[in-house]
């Protein structure tokens, strides 16, 4: 059961190590996601959200990391 | 017939981020055998392998019945939560933010949890060896599952991406025979600053992919998302580096 709960735990490490970096790319997502089935926006404007936002929650995360 | 235009991105990348985890989880194996001896440690690893070997036969079908559009979208905002985080890593590590994968600190920790049980009886000794292997080989091993599956499932490439990490695993057991220690000379962090470029730029394509973006030249576009986060991963490092502290006494000289 431990080597179960650790294999999970190891499991979800995987992708969220930084809990602030995880919520901002599944808001950027979400955002994208919006755009396409809500507002109907042009795959154009999803594709360069989805860029933009990716790249900027990168750059903030590294700088606020550099700073902690 | 898949090109190679299209398969060599998978085959690299699967390749590249097997070779970190293969390293690692060798290390730990290695360790095993040094203190207890090969029987416990290729046990541990073939029950490993042998769970491995299910989880693969459990997800093949699965997957195949996912509709394709949904599949890249889970695929691709995971490859996001995964190839971004080891970018963001790597970028701190190679600022000296935070301190480098040491594979001889891990070789010599493990030797000494090990050395630590060596007290108990053979029989016990035996099982706690053949289980940190076994941990080793699972844990590593499920992130090279998730990699060839993320890198390959989306269009038909599991098959480019598992050759890429058996490759890997290939390499990493011909060269750790042969040198019969940790592998600590491979450079880790570059291994992984390139997986997490690499792994990012799949992540947006397939997450776009699944929201219905179409890419510019398709799946050339992946290599032009790769060499924007490398662009911008390699100018993030000196902007993440911290000013050193100048002592006093070289500010009056």
């Amino acid at each position: 059961m431990t080597l179960l709960r650790l294999i999970v735990r190891e499991f979800v490490g995987l992708f969220v190590d930084d809990e602030k970096l995880a919520l901002s790319i599944l808001a950027v997502v979400g955002a994208c996601w919006l755009l396409v089935h809500a507002i109907h926006g042009s795959a154009f404007s999803t594709g360069l959200l989805l860029v933009l936002g990716c790249v900027g929650v990168l750059i903030a995360s590294v700088l606020q990391g550099a700073r902690r | 017939m898949i090109s190679w235009a299209t398969a060599a991105p998978a085959i690299s990348a699967a390749f590249l981020a097997s070779l970190v985890e293969v390293v690692e989880a060798f290390t730990i194996v290695l360790a095993v055998a040094t203190v207890q001896g090969w029987r416990p440690a290729l046990a541990g690893t073939a029950a490993g392998l042998g769970v491995l070997g299910l989880l693969v036969l459990a997800l093949g079908p699965v997957i195949d019945r996912v509709p394709l559009q949904g599949l890249q979208l889970v695929i691709g905002v995971l490859l996001l939560l995964f190839g971004l985080r080891w970018l963001r890593k790597a970028i701190l590590r190679a600022a000296g933010i935070i301190a480098l994968h040491d594979e001889d600190r891990a070789f010599a920790s493990e030797t000494a949890s090990l050395a630590e049980a060596a007290r108990l009886d053979a029989t016990r000794r035996d099982w706690i060896a053949g289980l940190a292997a076994f941990k080793a080989v699972v844990l590593e091993g499920v992130e090279v599952v998730f990699i060839v599956i993320a890198v390959g499932a989306g269009r038909g490439l599991l098959w480019p991406a598992a050759f890429g990490a058996v490759a890997a695993c290939a390499l990493v057991l011909v060269i750790g025979l042969a040198v019969h220690k940790p592998l600590s000379r491979v450079p880790e962090n570059t291994l992984k600053f390139g997986v997490g470029v690499m792994l990012s730029a799949f992540g947006v394509y397939w997450t776009g992919e699944g929201l219905g973006v179409a890419w510019p030249g398709h799946d050339l576009a992946i290599l032009v998302l790769a060499a924007m986060f490398l662009a911008i991963g390699l100018s993030l490092v000196p902007l993440a580096r911290r000013p050193q502290k100048i002592e006093p006494q070289e500010m009056a000289r």
